[in-house]
């Protein structure tokens, strides 16, 4: 192994790990709030390449206006998915609002198939994001550029929201006491319906991103990494926007360096994030960066 | 200022609350009293519309609150210091205190009643980065109160503010409840300490099980035969 190939992976983990970051924002926001595992966080990713690849096609919008476009859509349907899959359900028992969640992610995943049909699809790249850029002798493609880049952006514009407004001020009271929110005047319910925009919108980013990285696009597209998202959320630390951030981070690097140092074993780059999953769960059963959490009374 | 007709509250097949009905009238302290379970937190909670099942009819400055959403009912300006301070523990002294005012807008102003409240609780100054978590018991009360005052409240319901502090702290407790109400801001208090809450309430209210069983000018309470025995331990 080279000291290029090795910086050449480094560089492909993190905008790996990016993408992970950005999916798994949205699980940790919600279940900070909600206590809920939005399982069809997934389906909301997959949806966004969907709308871009639409308003292109469709609408002949130029492939930024369609990402824009695409983003706000999907941050409007991850909304829409709250107010009518859970928040009937906020008083319910925990269980019933996650099996809603099971079935908004089969709802949206069969409606794919029937609406955009089950054939892949290949959604168009702007030749910028095709380039490749050689340092020496190292190769990275600009969308390894971009990804990283994009996702510091979001990351940091999401940062600021949280910690510095008073939107954010109200979505960290939320998530540690509803009741008290409420009587401080925060409108509950308007601060769910940001925090799955919030979730849904950098979801939206992460799958447009990746369908620079893997151009093909089809309705189940959105479970693996859906799934490594979660589990990413978990590793950082569930309920922790910056655990979500590293748990990425950590999940991406150790995918790509897993399949770069055991390139024999790397079909099991999907079992080896188990992997991660479960011994985190026996080291640090809160995560990395995760606060122990009280139950809801 | 607030009137409260015939409320019924109920949790489940519980009927926490018979019937209550009761008056709280403006710039001055009305107390309810009434031993643990007797439905005190229940009235307040009802006010601010967090309880689910109620029938009664709320009004406050005569307009129909009744299970209007809660923070419209805080940006008319109820407030409420709940049972137990619950204090947000994770944000600093100064965030639980933006939180106070977050139905509010007049940054001018917030910045200006944030004067009063660090002249009414010094001790908040000190501690204004300190996570809300790590505070006493007695400073996180003083910080429940401040930040119940930071939403410029007309209305201030305060429930069981002295539960679990020191005598010495009570004290202090009641004595600012007295400038708050100084200040023009009406107060409905609510305690097991009857003693000290009536001493300084121009109106008392006694809650047994669910109804109001006697009422009275605080002195009046104080001097009661039965609300001694009961409630004053004599
Ligand atoms: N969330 C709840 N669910 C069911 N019962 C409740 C709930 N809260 C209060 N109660 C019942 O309602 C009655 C009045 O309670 P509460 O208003 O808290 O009394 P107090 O504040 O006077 O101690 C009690 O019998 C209590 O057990
Ligand atoms: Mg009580």
């Amino acid at each position: 192994m080279t000291i290029n190939l090795l910086l050449q992976n480094i560089a492909n983990g993190l905008s790996l790990g990016s993408l992970y970051a950005l999916i798994a924002i949205g699980y940790t926001m919600v279940y900070g709030i909600l206590r809920l595992i939005n399982f069809a966080h997934g389906e909301i990713f997959m949806l966004a390449p969907y709308f871009l690849y639409f308003g292109i096609l469709i609408f002949h919008l130029p492939w930024w206006a369609s990402t824009i476009v695409a983003i706000g859509l999907t941050a409007f349907t991850g909304m829409l998915s709250e107010r009518i899959a859970y928040k009937p359900l906020r008083d319910a028992p925990r269980i019933s609002a996650l099996i809603s969640a099971i079935g908004v992610s089969f709802f949206l995943q069969n409606l794919a198939v029937v609406v955009f049909s089950g054939i892949p699809k290949s959604v168009h790249r702007p030749i910028f994001f095709t380039k490749i850029y050689q340092f020496g002798e190292i190769r990275i493609q600009s969308t390894l550029f971009a990804s990283i880049g994009v996702s510091i952006i979001f990351l940091s514009l999401l940062l600021y929201i949280i910690y510095q407004t008073k939107t954010g001020l109200a979505m960290r009271a939320i998530s540690r006491d509803i009741e008290t929110s409420r009587l401080m005047g925060v409108g509950v319910n308007r601060a769910i319906s940001i925090t799955f925009a919030i979730g849904s919108a950098l979801a939206a980013v992460g799958g447009i991103l990746w369908s620079l990285r893997f151009p093909q696009i089809f309705p189940t597209m959105g479970m693996i990494p859906g799934l490594k998202a979660f589990i990413a959320a978990v590793v950082g630390g569930i309920g922790s926007i910056p655990g979500a951030m590293l748990g990425g981070l950590i999940l991406g690097m150790s995918e790509i360096l897993f399949v770069t140092f055991l390139p024999a074993l790397s079909g099991y780059r999907d079992a080896f994030v188990f992997f991660i999953l479960i011994i985190i769960l026996l080291v640090k059963p809160d995560g990395i960066l995760g606060i122990k959490v009280q139950e809801k009374v | 200022m607030l009137k409260v007709e015939n409320l019924n509250v109920f949790y489940g097949g519980i009927h926490a609350l018979k019937g209550v009905t009761f008056q709280v009238p403006k710039c001055k302290i009305t107390t309810l009293i009434g031993a643990n379970g007797a439905g005190k937190s229940t009235t307040l909670r009802a006010i601010c519309s967090l309880v689910k099942s109620q029938v009664g009819r709320i009004t406050f400055q005569d307009k129909n609150i009744t299970n209007i959403p809660t923070d419209d009912i805080v940006k008319m300006g109820v407030a409420m210091v709940p049972e137990g301070r619950k204090i947000f523990p994770n944000l600093s002294v100064k965030e639980n205190l933006d939180l106070g005012a977050f139905t509010r807008e007049d940054k001018a102003e917030i910045a200006r009643d944030l004067k009063w409240i660090y002249e009414l609780f010094p001790r908040l100054k000190e501690r204004l980065w300190q996570k809300g978590g790590t505070l006493s018991g007695g400073e996180q009360q003083m910080l429940a109160v401040a930040r119940g005052l930071m939403s410029r409240p007309k209305l201030l319901m305060l429930d069981e503010p002295s539960l679990g502090l020191a005598p010495l702290l009570v004290k202090d407790i009641i004595e600012v409840i007295q400038k708050i109400c100084q200040e023009g801001i009406t107060i409905l208090l609510v305690e097991q300490n009857a003693f000290a809450a009536l001493k300084i309430s121009d109106y008392a209210y006694v809650l047994e099980t669910g109804c109001l069983v006697l009422t009275g000018s605080g002195e009046d309470l104080l001097n009661d035969a039965k609300v001694k025995k009961a409630y004053l331990g004599e």
